[in-house]
């Protein structure tokens, strides 16, 4: 069974599939285009300092931890 | 024959080459300006290609077209509004997805597009094989191969450019919404045609599509026009953020049934750029390794620097020699050389050093390695109450305010951005530094390096705590979550990295061209017009500077303000000249002091009674702090829009400047300490 948990907790080298964004209709707008939308694989690189650096499609994007709290993902 | 004239815009996501193939394309014919009402840079060029002149506008970077931030409002209202003939997309070929997705918007937009498939050899050596003709086939869009960095493809891009502009049936693409959707557009379509205002400026699919999106730019235009109420009750009836992000979804999805056939998919692997992330990036290296680069920086800057800021010396005394020879009305050679050629000189000394350091700023800009900075940078960042973005302004304040405050642009978020503003002339400029150089190495002797590395800190420490002092007061709320691309690390050529140094180092030459320049025959003005009931003549010998010019009515009338702070009335003068540009604080005591340019003796002077080494350290803090220079506040007015806010500063920096004086001053005097 996969568990949904927020991106912060997921341990760093691991892939995860988004399963929803909850956050404001900007936020969520702005993430959907960076590449981060339903579906999308995920991968956390490393997790610093309150932020966590991880890569989607192929882009890599240092990302705070309050914004990382609200995308959700299922480790697969 | 009569050449045809056409425009082309180019777009891309931001970290795609787009800066290095505009340059590739214009090479120097290039003009720098601001799109109207706006802050953000606006760059044209004009390229002559066989009988075709291709005029160039290089658009903001974007990840889409929606109106998020303001550059994707400019880089939108550009294409809709102008219409350029043609728009080139330049797409990073290693990272096909996300950069497809700003194509899918530009098609909705009804332009005709060509794509510059940039660094397509960088995706064929980590093994990604791209199919450009079938890319063509499914976008119905031409796609050409490029490598900007070495001008590559250059040619056959303009020359698809150049017909696809001859063409004159034009393919609308569309993206399929699905049923849902597609049913809301049609209803919208029909709404928004019937006013033909709207209809005859913007496609009506696109307009309906956008509304749908939620966006807000779109729906004020709504809001002005005839069909205002009919399009709110059909926005009212559906739930908008579904809306919005199905959208997003369904264009995602329209890519990606293309992207699988065109591109033989991706190899993962711990590439290279991975490798130095795990150095820089991490949690106990990260900032002894940011550290380390800037203070490399700043090294390298210092030790090149020195011998051409010798030169640059050199040359304005040369300078001033020829004048003072060949120039035989006194009056004329007054304003000439006392005047113009030592105060442009004064300003000019600086321009070594600070080229230096935008050209190692732009080395690391180009690298890729400033995205990681502001990441390292970024939570300490944060608790002060600015971003990680703060960052990069901040360091080239240490250079020149005037382009640092100008580099706030890449701040997305208004409120941060204004308060990186505000604190940045805190941050103390080359400017300053001669001011600390003079008064400590007269006061201090061998303390002085220890004495003038303090003025810095305390600029930064005043710049930190003013920063969690507006954010909690009068610019309230967090700083914007930080979100940034780390893009791949590229080697910088020396090239691109001198043409963004010249963009930023040009500000500087162009405030010693303009205001400086006027700045320093007003201060002449005032020194060579004789006091009222003082019998001699305009500019004369022995009035120019002294007590018996309109300069010395000027200082009496200050001085009392400064007075508690231990300065005379020729300090006075000295600061108010150096609202004009800081470094002149130094020239106007030698004037005033009647020691000239030589500033052994004016050392020789200060320190034999005229001041202390008290007062000295006052006056440093002062400089320090007081109103930033007036090329300075002219930018904070352009950059923020408000006088309000640049008053502020202005108001804010002299009063701190006048407290810190009178504190260091009185409690020095208390103690009894560098009497």
């Amino acid at each position: 069974m996969p568990h949904v948990l927020p991106l912060t907790m997921m341990p760093e080298g691991k892939e995860g599939k988004v399963v929803s964004i909850n956050a404001g209709q900007g936020l969520k707008r702005r993430l959907v285009e960076m590449g981060f939308c339903e579906d999308s694989l995920v991968m956390v690189h490393r997790v610093d300092r309150g932020a966590l650096v991880v890569v989607v499609n192929g882009t890599k994007y240092a990302l705070g931890k309050g914004m990382a709290t609200k995308i959700m993902v299922s480790d697969c | 024959m009569e050449k045809k004239k056409i425009t082309i815009a180019l777009a891309g996501n931001p970290n795609v080459g787009k800066t290095t193939l505009f340059n590739a394309i214009t090479g120097a014919r290039q003009h720098v300006g601001n799109w109207p009402g706006v802050t953000v840079e606006k760059k044209t060029g004009k390229r002559t290609y066989k009988d075709t002149e291709v005029e160039v506008v290089d658009l903001p970077g974007t990840y889409s077209l929606t109106a998020y931030s303001l550059d994707e409002v400019v880089a939108r209202d550009y294409v809709v509004e102008e219409k350029p003939d043609v728009v080139v997309q330049i797409v990073d070929a290693t990272n096909l997805e996300r950069n497809l997705y700003l194509t899918t918007q530009l098609m909705e937009l009804g332009s005709k597009v060509v794509i510059a498939l940039n660094m397509w050899d960088l995706a064929e050596s980590r093994g990604d094989k791209i199919d450009t003709r079938k890319m063509e086939d499914f976008l119905e869009i031409p796609v050409v191969k490029t490598v900007a960095n070495r001008a590559e493809g250059i040619d056959a891009l303009l020359e698809e450019v150049v017909r696809e502009a001859d063409k004159g049936e034009h393919h609308e693409h569309e993206v399929s919404y699905g049923d849902d959707i597609e049913k809301k557009i049609i209803e919208l379509e029909k709404i928004v045609g019937k006013d033909s205002a709207l209809s005859g400026k913007y496609p009506v699919r696109w307009l309906s599509v956008k509304l749908l999106d939620g966006d807000e730019n779109i729906l004020e235009k709504i809001e002005g026009s005839s069909v205002a109420t009919q399009v709110n009750s059909v926005l009212s009836a559906i739930k908008k953020e579904d809306y919005e992000a199905a959208m997003a979804e369904k264009r995602y999805e329209t890519i990606n049934t293309v992207l699988p056939q065109v591109c033989v998919k991706c190899v993962k692997e711990v590439t290279f750029s991975d490798m130095i992330d795990r150095v820089v990036t991490n949690k106990y290296l990260g900032i002894p390794v940011f550290l380390a680069m800037m203070w490399a920086a700043f090294e390298v800057t210092f030790t090149v620097a020195t011998p051409l800021m010798e030169f640059v010396d050199m040359f304005f005394g040369w300078l001033a020699g020829v004048v003072a020879q060949s120039i035989t009305n006194p009056v004329l050679g007054s304003l000439l050389g006392d005047g113009i050629v030592a105060g442009v000189g004064a300003v000019m000394i600086f321009l070594p050093n600070i080229l230096l350091l935008f050209l190692m700023i732009s080395l690391l800009e180009d690298s890729g390695y400033m995205a990681r900075a502001a990441f390292v940078m970024d939570k300490l960042m944060y608790k002060i109450g600015l971003n990680g973005r703060s960052f990069i302004p901040l360091l080239m304040g240490f250079g020149c305010n005037v382009p640092a405050i100008m580099a706030t642009r890449t701040i997305e978020d208004e409120k941060d951005r204004l308060v990186t503003i505000l604190v940045n002339p805190f941050i103390s400029c080359g400017a300053r530094l001669p001011v600390y150089l003079m008064l400590a190495g007269a006061f201090f002797g061998r303390q002085a390096g220890t004495v003038i590395f303090g003025i810095y800190i305390l600029g930064i420490i005043v710049a930190i705590l003013s920063a969690k002092l507006i954010r909690g007061t009068v610019v309230k709320g967090k700083p914007s979550p930080f979100i940034m691309e780390l893009p791949p690390y590229r080697l910088p050529t020396l090239k691109a990295s001198a043409i963004h140094m010249w963009e930023k180092g040009s500000i500087y030459l162009k405030k010693a061209g303009t205001i400086i320049l006027a700045g320093v025959v007003f201060v002449w003005l005032l020194s060579a017009i004789p006091a009222p009931g003082v019998d001699a003549a305009f500019a004369s010998e022995e009035i120019l500077g002294t007590e018996d010019s309109l300069v010395g009515v000027l200082g009496h009338i200050i001085e009392p303000l400064v007075a508690p702070l231990g300065f005379d009335w020729k300090v006075a003068v000295a600061l108010v000249f150096g609202f004009i540009a800081k470094e002149i604080v130094i020239g106007s005591m030698g004037v005033l002091y009647g020691t000239g340019e030589d500033e052994d003796a004016l050392a020789e002077i200060l320190t034999a009674g005229s001041m202390t080494p008290l007062t000295a350290l006052g006056l440093m803090v002062f400089t320090l702090l007081y109103a930033p220079c007036i090329a300075c506040v002219g930018v904070v007015k352009k950059e923020t829009g408000s006088w309000k806010w640049t008053l502020f500063m202005v108001a804010y920096g002299t009063t701190l400047a006048w407290i810190a004086a009178f504190l260091i001053f009185r409690i020095g005097t208390a103690i009894g300490w560098g009497l």
